[in-house]
């Protein structure tokens, strides 16, 4: 009777009475507070009668009963996390079909005749494990193959490093990165702008730069105090050209070409004054062209006036005749 | 250009993955703070509040000049000081002469501010003014009771938020099991006007009423105020929608060595270490051996045993 009268949400041990109404709040404080707690007594009672009916099993420390979830739904502390999106591996294995399968942790080395780690220090099929390597027929001669397998190991190693690197971007776009993982910018980005983060300058760059700089003085750097390990300026000009003005092999032809050039371009500009035949014969067709349609319009205009009277005449000429 | 940044100790990682969202969250931190000015009655309020969810909250004793929780720019270092405790409730008091003992109460949603109630704290009794057994003191993080009475909460759009957040503030932990012999203490609010709330920390005496379920006794231990609802900002829509998710389905935890069978039910698989049969060391009165051996092993042994003892007591 009373679990009806008041609303109750056991998961969160709370009851409310919507109807009560103080008909008029008493005035001292003392009374208020008595007021207040018998109306919270009745309200705990009637939660302690529902919690204590709830099927309860024993413990050491009291008897312990299973709350229902709470029913006023109270907002997240932060949002649900979100699923990871697939690898491109992950994606490359679904498309292909390939399934994930258990391999054993110890493997038979039979080499050694014994049992060994998969992975990992003192592994099956390891290659530091090889002491003579065979040469072969393409091998460069000078070459360490030691140092060239240990090489390629290094390259496969970064190769992974920087597609775990590139899945992780995609995560972190999905809002999906592992909590403990942090992409951080070694630059930042200038503000406003989600472009790529720029570079960080190299040591060459920077060099080059406080060389233009040190020629910025009236001796163009000349009498410049150099810093302890400061290189001298590369000539960052150019330097002028004069090519062989005696004939011979490649570099004469070479002149000749450039002077032509100049010719031509010159003799583009003011070809306006030359005689162009092509230019002159369309002209000339033109012009004859356009007094041939003159002449033929007067003609075709006098024969209409002549023709209309005439016309007219016939037509008057067959009613006349009707 | 990214760079992968880790945590470089285990316990550095095992603090950051407590932080990371959850299917089920643990339960929300509380962060206690005030602005420039603070009466001595908000301060103990403060305090108080403090005392009361000691287990999972954290008080700043620093003024902060630059926070006020509803003017926009004015929460920029309050949702900072969530990010880095990882609180997502917060009380903030501040004194003025047009808001005198002012107390803002908010919840926190991805570490941005989701909702506030500013509430003026009068005729406020501290925990020291209330003479009970001290026997019956609340534990600190046992789970509460809840009384709201009055039909303000359900008819007053501001009292039916501050119901909610008062409810969110001092629950602690959603708890699937409940030990009845923790039961000790009640948070009774009664609505007194449109405006006024009565707040009162009751502890709970059990009595024997001759059946299974005991008689509640209310004594009133603090600290008991009233609220008086200022301001509110209830929570926009699409933030009010992305909070709310839950999902039916959780990720299973994975069983180990537990299967199940169609016919035979469930089954458990045992790993038991081997007996290491050989290794062991027999007592010298091994009922196998004959006796002139056995004798002879007896007296081996503590022929020995009387060498040891003689090279300690020499040294």
């Amino acid at each position: 009777m009373e679990a009806e009268k008041y609303q109750m949400d056991l998961g969160n041990l709370m009851a409310s009475d919507p109807t009560h109404h103080f008909e008029s709040v008493p005035s001292s404080r003392e009374e208020l507070t008595r007021a207040c707690l018998e109306k919270g007594t009745e309200l705990v009672q009637a939660i302690a009668n529902a919690v204590f009916a709830l099927p309860s099993t024993d413990d050491p420390d009291g008897p312990i009963v299973r709350l229902p979830p709470p029913t006023t739904t109270l907002p997240r502390e932060k949002h649900l996390p979100k699923p990871k999106p697939p690898t491109k591996w992950e994606l490359f294995a679904k498309m292909k079909g390939i399934k994930k399968r258990k391999k054993d942790k110890r493997v038979f080395d039979e080499q050694t005749g014994t049992w060994k780690r998969r992975h990992g220090y003192d592994r099956v099929n390891d290659d530091k494990d090889i002491p003579i390597i065979e040469a072969k027929l393409s091998d460069e001669p000078g070459e360490d193959p030691f140092s060239k397998r240990k090489a390629e190991k290094k390259q496969r190693v970064e190769k992974q490093e920087k597609n775990r690197l590139q899945n992780l971007k995609q995560a972190a776009k999905a809002g999906a990165l592992p909590s403990h993982v942090q992409l951080a910018a070694t630059a930042l980005p200038i503000t406003g702008t989600h472009g790529e983060a720029p570079k960080k300058a190299s040591k060459e760059e920077l060099q080059n730069v406080a060389g233009m700089a040190a020629t910025a003085t009236a001796s163009g750097g000349k009498f410049d105090k150099k810093l302890p390990g400061e290189k001298p300026a590369k000539h960052a000009g150019k330097y002028r050209k004069f090519l062989p003005v005696v004939e011979g092999k490649g570099m004469s032809s070479q002149e000749k070409q450039q002077t032509a050039k100049i010719l031509d371009q010159l003799m583009s500009k003011s070809s306006h004054g030359m005689l162009d035949v092509n230019k002159a014969v369309t002209m000339f067709n033109v012009k004859k062209e356009k007094q041939r349609r003159k002449e033929k319009e007067h003609e075709t205009s006098s024969a209409a006036i002549k023709l209309k009277p005439k016309k007219k005449s016939l037509k008057k000429s067959s009613k006349k005749k009707h | 250009m990214l760079k992968l940044k880790t945590p470089k100790t285990h316990r550095a990682k095992r603090e950051i993955e407590k932080r990371a969202p959850k299917f089920v969250e643990n339960g929300k931190k509380t962060l206690i703070l005030h602005g420039t000015k603070t009466s001595g009655v908000l301060n103990t309020v403060l305090t108080q509040i403090y005392h009361l969810k000691r287990d999972n909250a954290v008080k700043y004793t620093k003024k902060n000049e630059n926070i006020r929780p509803f003017e926009s720019g004015g929460e920029t270092s309050l949702e900072f000081f969530s990010l880095k405790t990882d609180c997502s409730l917060f009380v903030f008091g501040s004194h003025s002469k047009k808001r005198p003992n002012n107390l803002v109460l908010g919840r926190m949603f991805d570490h941005h501010i989701y909702d506030l109630v500013e509430v003026g704290v009068e005729n406020f009794r501290p925990i020291e003014s209330f003479e009970y057994d001290k026997k019956l003191t609340p534990r600190i993080g046992s789970k509460p009771f809840f009384a709201f009475v009055g039909e303000g909460f359900e008819s007053v759009e501001e009292l039916k938020h501050l119901k909610e957040v008062l409810l969110d503030l001092f629950r602690g932990e959603v708890v699937e099991n409940l030990n009845l012999a923790g039961i000790d203490r009640v948070f009774v609010c009664t609505a007194l006007s449109s405006s006024t709330v009565f707040l009162t920390h009751c502890a709970l005496r059990l009595k024997r009423s001759g059946t299974a379920i005991p008689r509640m006794e209310l004594v009133e231990v603090g600290p008991s105020m009233d609220l008086v609802v200022r301001r509110h900002r209830l929570p926009n829509d699409s933030l009010k929608k992305e909070a709310m998710k839950t999902t039916s389905e959780q990720p299973k935890k994975k069983i180990k060595n537990v299967s199940s069978d169609v016919l035979q039910g469930k089954m458990g698989k045992i790993y038991i270490p081997d007996q290491k049969v050989g290794g062991i060391t027999l007592s010298s009165d091994v009922k196998g051996l004959k006796r002139e051996r056995r004798e002879a092993k007896k007296r081996k042994v503590g022929i020995e045993n009387e060498a040891k003892k003689r090279k300690t007591a020499a040294d």
